[in-house]
């Protein structure tokens, strides 16, 4: 093992360059036979990070345990656990640490077997960037499509294919090129950030540290210059400001302060702070630390774990969540609400139904909660998203979950501290499921609602498309079929503030709604028209035209129109589809608004049979 | 603005600080696992550091198998009297009544009755449902699997089929009674990043980890340090006196010295960082058979 001094170097400056070196956190996955863990231990061996009596005991274990024929087997310095050695398995992710002159390494070792999701998803939700390993032989599979699926889900922003075993077929570069291809054309469809894609041979060491010459066409860079290279992501002290409390710290009557760590952002004495869920306002007092680390701060940014006081007496416990108000990212506010949907990783062996209770923990916030809903599972080989009645163990699914407490959440793509949760079993203890949040719902269910989503699935027919599935997506998010409601009749006979109460009502229960005013469109769209018959008529096709589009993207669109002519209604009526189009009359509506908003209601639900309106 | 720029020390520290608190807001009963070490000097100011201007919610324990080496417990003792510390110390009466010795019985025996029945004794005692501890995962093969928090069964035993996924850092607290979870802030941390850490922070350690002229003797292959005279010569041994220090700290018996001249911390990280073996190649613990640390986890060793 080589020293990690650099020739001459003094302690006083190695210590200062170390300090400022970088950490990356990175997970290996693959397949059983792969090579996952010769590369690891390859990573070790040729940056000669092996200590000499951990060295010696390798070349002990490969003449009883190696598969290379009594040879150095370097998978073994990875394979930790006795029993896995002898069953030549890995049984869990596995966590390995090494440095090199440039960064520190953290390694999350993922194990490519039966609960490689599982694993995987625990190993990538604490790294930045994922080796997928891939037998050149073999080519892609079905594991190295999954492994970028939930690299994808988990958000891991930088992938690397590693194709391992190109000795194996002799370093042909038409063959790696076809495999990059296929790699490149998936992470295509995942919408994952481009991936690097490198042939190696862990076994011999090819292209892993150092370049190899088997390869002369390929000019990219190995395994370890990429690790070195590729930009470690820290948490931008310009993102919005977020502080999860996990403690109170009260020494005394005189002092209450909040401990926590800053997820995201960064926050100075005096800033205007709120507290959510309670939403009270107060400012930042102190940044509070001992003297010895040097007293108190005056600013401090993510990801310090701190400890702050408020210049008022507010409410403010574990669990909650303190947030900047104005400033930097101030209007970028969580949701604080009871009803979130999410995407599941379903880790008990046990399957999910609808109606389960769990306890969730969300950010320092455990409460307990209700799978409500499964809107679909995903197949993870072809991305169909399929409606079905139970998530089983390993599977990927969409669900809505509803909580007796209100939570502050955010969209998990945004804000990772925020929208990261696990499902925990009450009887058991076994953590159930890892969720990301897709959103939040501001409005507390209705009592109508929560009857509505406890009832079974609405029978909606898998997608057949990309396009299709989006908008399925969309009816499903709002719980609402896409319709325009057409309120017709003579000015002033209240179509309009019917329409804007409709939207209200709408919006209040989580549905998508807009109102298009046929007045209002006479300031633009509809400038050239007059006010006559035909001319109201043109108004009515012209808003009909852009209901459609608006219908298209799984709204409810509102019209409120004269409409004189019944033909051009009917024109309408053809225009946008019997089924998905309600006319209703002011000028003879009773002036009953409830029996008007239930017959709405009634059209947009998504299990109405078609026609029934 | 920002007083200075964020290195992987401060994120370890940063992490750590956050394990911590979530241990002392989800258990009823934690106990820090207080064992006089380097790791534990790291730990133990973590956790002074974590709930600053108030004292640790939480005793320190420390298991005393009556073969620690004298300066150990000295500085255990100042240590806690100088923070005021709430130290709770256990040994197992049994043991002591049987007279176990890691000498005459051997390392594995004295380990499992001075050590891991000791341990669940004084957890089972204390009603602990966590004991902050600070194991690293870079220490040995086994270990790269333990989690931060770590389930242990009712008999206080790891099983490493059913520990639970640690996703992001949202911990699943939860246990039964009588179950109980060990809790490992320093997982993430490396030996290296321990000593820099005590450097740049000046932590007082034991002084056995500099080097001093001590007595030794050598015997299979490892010099241990006659601490007192429990440590019977035999035949041809002789004790010596030659410059040495340690790399950890355990049961004197147990521990192998090295021969250094590192008398200054500064000196220790130089040499540690110019070492070619591992920092637990002077344990004799490790090396009763293969595995044989993981022989001892899945038994609630800590």
């Amino acid at each position: 093992m080589s020293s990690l001094l650099n020739e001459g170097e003094s302690l006083g400056a190695f210590i200062e360059r170390y300090r400022s070196m970088e950490l990356l956190r990175f997970l290996t996955c693959g397949s059983v036979d792969d090579g996952k863990s010769t590369l690891i231990g390859r990573l070790l061996h040729d940056t000669d990070r092996i200590y000499d009596d951990h060295r010696k005991a390798l070349e002990e274990d490969s003449k009883v345990h190696g598969t290379q024929g009594g040879a150095v087997d370097l998978a073994l310095l990875v394979d930790g656990l006795k029993a896995e050695r002898e069953q030549g398995i890995t049984i869990d992710v596995a966590w390995r640490y090494f440095s090199t002159a440039r960064r520190s390494f953290i390694i999350a070792d993922c194990p490519g077997h039966e609960q490689y999701t599982r694993n995987m998803a625990t190993g990538a939700s604490h790294c930045q960037l994922a080796i997928t390993l891939i037998d050149a032989r073999h080519g892609m599979t079905r594991q190295t499509r999954r492994h970028a699926f939930i690299a994808s889900l988990l958000g891991l922003p930088q992938m690397v294919a590693a194709v391992n075993k190109m000795d194996l077929v002799g370093w042909d570069e038409s063959r790696f090129r076809e495999l990059e291809r296929d790699f490149l054309a998936w992470c295509a469809r995942l919408g994952t950030p481009e991936p690097m894609v490198v042939p190696i041979s862990a076994l011999h060491g090819d292209c892993i540290v150092h370049p190899s010459t088997n390869a002369p066409w390929y000019r990219g860079p190995t395994i370890l210059q990429l690790l070195e290279g590729v930009p470690v992501m820290t948490p931008s002290a310009d993102a919005p400001f977020r502080l999860l409390v996990q403690h109170v710290i009260r020494p005394s009557l005189d002092f209450r302060g909040f401990a926590g760590r800053i997820e995201s952002g960064s926050v100075a004495v005096g800033d205007r702070v709120q507290v959510l869920p309670s939403g009270r306002q107060t400012r930042i007092a102190r940044i509070a630390r001992d003297e010895l680390s040097g007293g108190d701060l005056q600013f401090v940014a993510a990801p310090s774990s701190v400890l702050v006081t408020l210049a008022d007496e507010v409410d403010c416990s574990r669990g909650d969540v303190i947030t900047c108000v104005g400033g930097v990212g101030g209007s970028q506010q969580p949701a604080v609400c009871t009803s979130i949907e999410a995407d599941l990783v379903w880790m008990d062996e046990t399957p999910l139904v609808a109606g389960a209770s769990f306890l969730m923990r969300i950010g320092t916030r455990t409460v307990p909660a209700t799978v409500v809903r499964i809107r679909y599972v995903v197949d993870v080989d072809t991305l169909g998203q399929h409606v079905r009645d139970s998530i089983e163990w390993n599977e990927i699914g969409r669900v809505d979950i509803v909580t007796q407490q209100p939570i502050v959440v955010e969209p998990y793509r945004n804000m990772r501290a925020l929208g990261a949760l696990i499902l925990i079993d009450r009887v058991t203890n076994a953590t159930a499921a890892a969720g990301m949040v897709r959103s939040g719902d501001p409005h507390e269910p209705s009592p109508r609602r929560a009857h509505w989503m406890t009832s079974p699935a609405p029978t909606l027919d898998p997608p057949a498309s990309r396009g299709a599935g989006e908008a399925l997506e969309r009816a499903a998010r709002w719980r609402q079929r896409p319709a325009a409601i057409l309120l017709f009749g003579a000015p002033k006979s209240g179509k309009t503030r019917r329409a804007f109460a409709i939207e209200r009502h709408l919006w209040q229960q989580g549905h998508a709604a807009v109102v298009i005013d046929g007045q209002a469109l006479r300031s633009g769209l509809s400038r050239d028209l007059t006010f006559s018959d035909e001319d109201r008529s043109e108004n009515l096709r012209r808003a009909a035209e852009v209901a459609r589009l608006l219908l298209d993207q799984g709204m409810v669109v509102i019209l409120s129109m004269v409409a004189p002519q019944p033909s051009a209604r009917d024109l309408a009526r053809d225009l946008i589809g019997t089924d998905r189009f309600l006319a209703i009359d002011c000028g003879e509506a009773s002036g009953d608004d409830a029996a008007m908003l239930r017959d709405v209601e009634a059209f947009i639900r998504p299990d109405r049979t078609p026609g029934a309106g | 603005m920002q007083e200075r720029r964020w290195t992987h020390l401060d994120e370890l520290e940063a992490e750590a600080l956050h394990i911590i608190r979530d241990a002392a807001a989800c258990f009823e009963r934690p106990v820090l696992m207080y064992s006089i070490g380097k790791d534990s000097t790291v730990l133990l100011h973590l956790a002074l550091k974590a709930f600053w201007p108030a004292k640790p919610p939480f005793p320190l324990l420390h298991i005393d198998t009556t073969w620690k080496f004298r300066e150990m417990i000295s500085f255990r003792d100042e240590t806690a009297r100088r923070h005021g510390l709430d130290l709770r110390v256990h040994t197992n009466p049994e043991g002591l009544r049987q007279g176990i010795s890691p000498i005459t019985h051997g390392s594995r025996v004295h380990t499992d009755v001075m050590k891991t029945q000791a341990l669940r004794q004084a957890l089972e005692a204390g009603r602990h449902d966590a004991a902050i501890g600070g194991a690293r995962r870079d220490e040995e093969r086994s270990r790269a699997k333990e989690r931060i928090f770590s389930f242990r069964d009712r008999n206080h035993r790891w099983d490493p089929r059913r520990q639970r996924p640690e996703l992001w850092n949202i911990p699943n607290t939860r246990v039964h009674g009588g179950e109980s979870m060990r809790v490992f802030p320093l997982s993430n941390w490396t030996e290296l990043d321990v000593w820099l850490y005590i450097l740049q922070h000046r932590l007082p350690v034991v002084p056995l980890y500099l080097a001093k002229a001590r007595p030794v003797v050598e015997r299979d292959g490892l010099l241990i340090m006659r601490d007192d005279d429990r440590l019977d010569l035999r035949a041809g041994e002789r004790v010596q006196e030659r410059l040495v220090r340690f790399r950890t700290l355990g049961c004197y018996p147990l521990s192998g010295a090295v021969e250094s001249s590192a008398d200054t911390l500064e000196k220790v990280v130089e040499e540690m960082l110019r070492a070619r073996t591992s920092e637990r190649q002077g344990r004799l613990i490790d090396h009763d058979q293969s595995g044989s640390m993981e022989e001892k986890k899945r038994e609630g060793y800590f």
